[in-house]
């Protein structure tokens, strides 16, 4: 049977729409949802960059700006959070080069279900679109963990009318999108794997995914019902998250019942925001390894291929990226120790928390094992593994000291958390999203990136984050509390200013570095080095076709894989690695 | 749902899915997964709020009990006739598979007005998503009712559409939009379900649009499909009946 026409459900699109909007291509889908992080990525920079001069300079008169009130400064903070951590980490490391990456590596022509791939993007895109509209009427200010009741009722405060129901609604679209794009990714794993492709043989990268893609699956879910039931009690009126008796702004919370209005609070009684805030981290949770499992696929795919060796414990990296995914589940009430718990609960959580350690160390050996004695070659998307090797341990580090009730009672509420969170969770997830760039650039454009430029940007960047993020340790072991908009008010506060103003230097340099980034993508696009096929002497599939990929990935043949994904310096072969479609006569693995 | 760009028959070409099945199977299954991981914090809430809150209503008398139980027994029906279709359609008797899905559908809109009626029954008595006339201080008691009820009752509306559309195709528009005048102009202005209706009219416009891009003969793989979804459904209900209904009567 010619399989080609069967495989090929959808025809190669003609027009112009068809091909670069309503595309139903994989590939064109994912650099929609990498663009889009991107836009995403520097809005979220600017907000941080806004919040940085304000702590240091609270009465700085900004152009355009004014000078930044102490709620615009809360409404910045809300913004920052939600887009970099819905937009930008959970965007472009699955929906971008997860959606562009996972079927190629895989040997399949596109996604299980192309259709719904195009809706979840553009479904992503409206939550996108309504979350920037919040900013034109006045953003929320409760933060992206938007705790209840200050999230709940429209009256709390500044923001908290339309913007926060456009937040909400944004998030609750978002929830949809990454449902729909998890589904997908889990179907394609399972079902669309090339001849010879067993899950064991699948790169890393496309298991990072499909881990990924199981713990979106079940984790938006709850955040879809929370996310409904807090509309309900800004709109409707319920109190599933307000107690009674709240008092903002003079009024309290018994008036005479009935549909809210944007102004009056309604008779509330009987809520919990507890209950908002164990629904939210149950999401909220899965989430940071939603964020951070794509990274460690990547570094696992980069350091094997730079260092040219096979990766140290394939099997070990699989199950302890399980291990990860599921612990995950179990580990939410570690951000509640501060909101009142069970010492007996909080211990369960603790010690499950911990646990998590064993596997993040596995796969930490295991990146160093797989350094050790390799013939590293140092191409910048190489730099940029080992950096995420670097901030995930410097980040990880302080996550046994959180994870303990004693010491997170006090360390909860300053820049400590910030500064953990930033590192594990946002800059090494980014330099994950960097390394790909750099990494699958010529993959995807046909042509390489400045090298020069890319090692600029990346010693900047490392540099950078560390003088950023490090001192904001000290900071909090000093007892800087996070989320105040200035330091003014209180002696022992004042006196850490000198540190802050140090970090919003470096957060001036750091982000300047980012422009290196930005023009080197922009221009290697246009003016870089002609690619070849497999520049990078890679062995995983996406590297036997052609660049960039045609429409079904490889030309009409399917591929048919005989060897595991990082067969590199094999004994008795050619070259010093061996493609995954290398006939099987070559040494196996 | 969209198509599976694969068809698995093509021996060879693929490594055997991990489940031995095709796309469409693991797709609705994964949809199942997150749903009833939708469902399960709803649950968690009503638990949550029941809990912590001890002055919990209890007011369904006998009246609402025999009619939940007639509502149960709707779905339950509707889970046989299912099946058999299911049953048919793995025979490629299709004249039979419209028939029981048809049969299926009509227990499902059998369930949705008698639920309707019952809603109505109860905003009538006075109890609203913020309060309710046998513990006005436990106002959790109709934001949980409606929440979980109201949620469940648009999942079997999508279910009734999805198997008429499945069992009809494009015949099974018109009777949607059809069905949806007569709702709207058959319920009172001050009725929730005078605006509730209007699902029916979103359902006609998706189900449209569904198949204009996807025109094609559904196969017994489609009917399997929906038959999970539908089971699904009827699963859920089996958990609000007791939780919902059976744990607050006044009996």
């Amino acid at each position: 049977m010619a399989s080609t026409e069967i495989i090929h459900a959808h025809a190669a699109p003609q027009g112009f729409i068809r091909k670069y909007i309503f595309s139903l291509d994989h590939k064109v889908i994912g650099l929609q949802y990498y663009f889009l992080a991107l836009i995403a990525v520097f809005v979220g920079m600017g907000l941080s960059l806004l919040m940085r001069i304000h702590l240091i300079w609270p009465n700085a008169n900004l152009p355009i700006f004014g000078a930044i009130k102490p709620e615009t400064y809360l409404m910045f903070l809300t913004m920052h959070g939600t887009i970099m951590v819905f937009f930008v980490l959970t965007t472009a490391p699955q929906g971008g080069f997860g959606n562009y990456f996972l079927p190629i590596q895989i040997g399949a022509p596109d996604m299980a279900f192309p259709t719904l791939n195009m809706l979840s993007f553009w479904t992503t895109f409206v939550a996108f679109v309504v979350l920037v509209a919040a900013f034109f009427v006045g953003a929320p200010l409760h933060g992206w963990t938007g705790y209840a009741p200050l999230s709940a009722v429209p009256s709390a405060g500044p923001g908290e009318g339309l913007g926060a129901d456009l937040w909400i609604t944004s998030i609750a679209i978002f929830c949809a999108a990454s449902l729909m794009g998890a589904l997908n990714f889990i179907t394609t794993v399972l079902d669309m794997r090339a001849k010879g492709m067993t899950m064991m043989r699948m790169p890393l990268t496309c298991w990072a995914w499909f881990i990924t893609a199981i713990l979106g699956l079940l984790a938006f879910g709850v955040l879809l019902a929370a996310g409904i039931l807090l509309l309900m009690d800004r709109n409707l009126g319920t109190s599933f998250f307000v107690p009674g008796g709240l008092n903002f702004t003079g009024q309290t919370s018994f008036p005479t019942g009935g549909f809210s209005s944007s102004t009056d609070l309604i008779k509330h009684n009987g809520g919990s925001p507890l209950l908002w805030q164990h629904l939210f981290w149950f999401f909220g949770h899965p989430e940071v390894y939603i964020a951070i499992l794509p990274g460690m696929g990547v570094a696992s795919q980069l350091l094997s291929t730079f260092s040219r060796k096979p990766i140290f414990g394939y099997r070990a990296m699989v199950y302890a990226m399980l291990g990860i995914g599921i612990l995950g589940f179990v580990v939410w009430g570690h951000h509640m120790f501060m909101s009142g718990m069970s010492p007996y609960t909080a211990f369960a959580f603790s010690i499950m928390t911990m646990a998590i350690g064993v596997p993040s160390a596995i796969k930490t050996f295991n990146w160093l094992g797989t350094l050790y004695q390799g013939r590293v070659r140092f191409h910048t998307p190489m730099l940029f593994a080992i950096g995420f090797v670097s901030l995930f341990v410097s980040g990880g580090l302080s996550g046994p000291f959180l994870a303990q009730p004693v010491l997170d009672i006090p360390l909860h509420d300053t820049y400590f958390v910030v500064g953990h969170f930033h590192l594990i969770m946002g800059v090494a997830a980014i330099f994950g999203i960097f390394a790909a760039t750099y990494y699958w650039f010529p993959k995807m454009f046909g042509r390489m990136m400045s090298e020069g430029l890319g090692r600029w940007h990346f010693f900047l960047t490392l540099l950078g984050t560390y003088a950023i993020f490090m001192p904001m340790h000290y900071l909090g072991l000093a007892g800087q509390t996070r989320r105040y908009s200035e330091f003014t008010q209180v002696a022992y506060q004042t006196k850490l200013i000198p540190l802050q103003t140090f970090i919003t230097y470096a957060a001036i340099v750091t982000i300047s570095a980012q422009f290196i980034f930005l023009f080197n993508l922009f221009w290697s696009m246009a003016k870089g080095k002609k690619a070849t096929d497999n520049p990078w002497e890679a062995t995983t599939l996406e590297w036997t076709t052609a660049t960039p990929p045609p429409h079904d990935n490889f030309g009409g043949r399917t591929p048919v894989v005989s060897h595991g994904p990082y067969e590199y310096s094999v004994p008795g072969a050619a070259r010093d690695f061996v493609m995954q479609n290398d006939p099987a006569t070559t040494p196996a693995h | 749902m969209a198509e599976a760009a694969v068809h698995h028959d093509v021996a060879g070409v693929y490594e055997p899915s991990l489940f031995g099945t095709y796309s469409k199977k693991i797709g609705m299954w994964l949809f199942l997964a997150s749903d009833s991981v939708t469902f399960g914090a709803l649950l968690f809430a009503y638990s949550y709020g029941r809990i912590s809150n001890p002055s919990w209503p209890t007011p369904f008398g006998k009246e609402s009990i025999i009619n939940a139980t007639i509502m149960t027994a709707c779905l339950l029906s509707s889970s046989l006739t299912m099946v058999l279709g299911v049953l048919a359609a793995h025979r490629g008797d299709m004249a039979k598979v419209r028939n029981w899905l048809l049969a299926t559908m009509f227990f499902g809109a059998a369930f949705i007005v008698l639920h309707a009626i019952e809603w109505s029954k109860l905003i009538h008595e006075g109890m609203t998503p913020f309060t309710n006339p046998w513990a006005p201080s436990v106002p959790q008691f109709g934001g949980t009712f409606f929440t979980l009820t109201g949620m469940h009752m648009l999942h079997v509306t999508i279910g009734v559409i999805y198997l008429g559309v499945v069992a009809l195709r494009k015949k099974f528009l018109p009777v949607l939009v059809v069905l949806w005048l007569i709702g709207w102009l058959a319920t009172p202005a001050n009725n929730v379900f005078h605006l509730g209706v209007h699902v029916l009219l979103i359902g006609a416009v998706v189900s449209a649009m569904v198949m204009f891009l996807k025109p094609k003969i559904y196969d017994s793989h489609d009917i399997e499909v929906a038959g999970l979804y539908w089971h699904f459904v009827d699963l859920v209900w089996m958990f609000i009946f007791p939780l919902v209904y059976l744990m607050s009567t006044r009996i």
